[in-house]
């Protein structure tokens, strides 16, 4: 096993627990940080596979898609947060109406 | 191994000692001050010794000045960082530990 | 087995743990600021994890973007998230009964297996397409191949994703923008600070716009470093004047994305592919494309943090 594939295993890991959180926890300002957690697993998992090449430079293709990645996610990221912070206004609890309230 | 190359071994070490005894400090002291203090004091000289390392590994003088730029800009931040902390933990109200 | 393979193996080791560890913490830390600080940390971690995997490309935007800018958005949306909300409702409050955990535990268990199976019977060996991007470096007008495939041979996921940075801002102003920050009283030492930095920040982001055609770099990491220049001048109490969040601010919002369609016009009707640039002026396109797509990235990070909508009428 390389180096890489350790990485690979890393960032599966970090998609798993990602996606725990995202369903287990109601908070919504925790939902955001287990998307991002789930995205940086991806991230990871693409870029450890773009480095099978041996000792010979890593594909760059990967890296591009993940540098796009990144600009993307910040901005999903503010915009949700902007979403959370409407729900929070109207409804002030910052969870999902409808749902987790006893 | 050339002489340079133990130097910059010795500096490289002695930084990690320096950057061990700050996060030592950041977990164990007991408050926010003191664990302001064992940062912004250890991990400067730490990244000193470190960069001063770097330096002698350097391939051009253009290599070494931009590594010497970079401590400098750290030295400036965590400065500034540390008393805008500092500032807001007083202003919060939070006691200095005796 | 060799001393260094050894010691670089127990890195990769701490790293991944530490990753992972880190990740954990996030998630269930019940503090949300703790939460956020240890998602900040996780970012730097991951910009380590990039060097390690020999993308520096990536790092630099990791670093700029994972750690500090998603950093400063999140600690602001949890300042405003403290003025509307009670603070009596526990931030955890997990969802669904034990029942429903175990089971959701028992299928994740079972994806975990099956990725991570999936990751081990891939050849431990491909070059990927990396073999095409070296045979066409030359003809793409940049010689960092990372740069030459976000600009030139993958053009189009670039342009697509200035419209998404658009399309965020886009979101927020018609959600009416965010409610103001919670003031804080001007502190001296963050103007002076701020006042040294942002040169350095602009000068920083010109390097890495124009080293980018060679060298790790490129609009991306240009465009986050400009961004968290406006985010600390935002921070220090500056405010765009009206009149600047007009007219101005929409064309720099745009131009980026304006720029990448135009061109995708004129290729699609000249050389009949989109973004398929002539081989002479490939870089000098490049060039131009890097340099207004560094523009629009820098003032839409620095928009979405400040998050106000520009409308006067809305606002009132």
């Amino acid at each position: 096993m390389s180096h890489a594939f350790a990485y690979a295993l890393v960032g599966a890991g970090l998609f798993l627990l990602g996606l725990y959180a995202l369903v287990a926890y109601a908070h919504l300002l925790r939902k955001i940080l287990a998307l991002n957690i789930m995205g940086s697993g991806v991230f990871l998992v693409l870029v450890a596979l773009a480095k099978r090449t041996g000792d010979a430079e890593p594909d760059p293709v990967p890296h591009a898609m993940v540098i796009t990645g990144i600009v993307v996610a910040v901005s999903a990221t503010a915009l949700a947060l902007a979403l959370m912070l409407k729900v929070s206004g109207k409804t002030g609890q910052a969870v999902l109406p409808g749902r987790h309230q006893d | 191994m050339t002489l340079t190359d133990y130097a910059t071994a010795c500096l490289l070490i002695l930084g990690g000692i320096f950057f061990l005894a700050g996060t030592v400090g950041l977990l164990r002291f007991p408050d926010v001050y003191t664990r302001l203090h064992a940062l912004t004091k250890a991990d400067n000289v730490g990244l000193g010794f470190i960069m001063a390392g770097l330096v002698l590994q350097a391939e051009s003088w253009l290599a070494a000045g931009k590594l010497l730029l970079i401590w400098l800009l750290v030295l400036f931040a965590s400065a500034s960082v540390s008393y805008l902390i500092a500032r807001r933990a007083l202003n919060k109200g939070i006691r200095i530990w005796m | 087995m060799d001393v260094i393979v050894v010691l670089e193996w127990a890195f990769d080791a701490v790293l991944g743990l530490g990753l992972l560890w880190l990740a954990w913490r996030t998630l269930n830390s019940p503090d949300l600021f703790k939460a956020i600080v240890l998602f900040i940390s996780f970012g730097l971690l991951m910009a380590l994890a990039w060097v390690r995997l020999n993308a520096p490309d990536i790092a630099l935007a990791e670093a700029a973007i994972g750690a500090g800018l998603t950093g400063a958005l999140l600690l602001a949306a949890l300042a405003r998230l403290r003025t509307t909300t009670d603070n009596t409702m526990p931030a955890q409050l997990p969802a669904g009964s034990w029942f429903q955990r175990g089971l959701l535990i028992v299928l994740l268990s079972g994806s975990a297996a099956g990725l991570g199976y999936a990751v081990w019977i891939l050849p431990s060996h491909t070059s990927g397409l990396s073999m095409a991007v070296t045979a066409n470096l030359d003809v793409s007008g940049a010689r960092n191949p990372v740069t030459a495939v976000l600009l030139n041979f993958r053009g189009y996921d670039t342009m697509l994703e200035m419209i998404v940075l658009l399309l965020a801002v886009l979101g927020i102003w018609s959600l009416g923008g965010l409610p103001p920050r919670p003031e804080r009283p001007a502190v001296a030492v963050l103007d002076t600070f701020s006042r040294f930095l942002i040169p350095v920040f602009i000068l920083a982001a010109a390097y890495l716009l124009w080293v980018g055609a060679d060298a790790p770099g490129g609009a991306f990491q240009a465009g986050s470093v400009l961004g968290a220049a406006g985010v600390l001048l935002l921070l220090s109490g500056w405010r765009p004047g009206v009149r600047l969040m007009q007219w101005p601010l929409r064309l720099a919002l745009t131009i980026g994305a304006i720029t990448f369609i135009i061109l995708g016009v004129l290729t699609l009707l000249y050389e009949q592919q989109l973004l398929a640039y002539p081989v002479a002026q490939a870089g000098r396109m490049i060039i131009l494309l890097e340099s207004l797509a560094t523009v629009s990235i820098a003032v839409t990070l620095a928009i979405l943090f400040l998050g106000e909508s520009p409308d006067p009428e809305e606002k009132k």
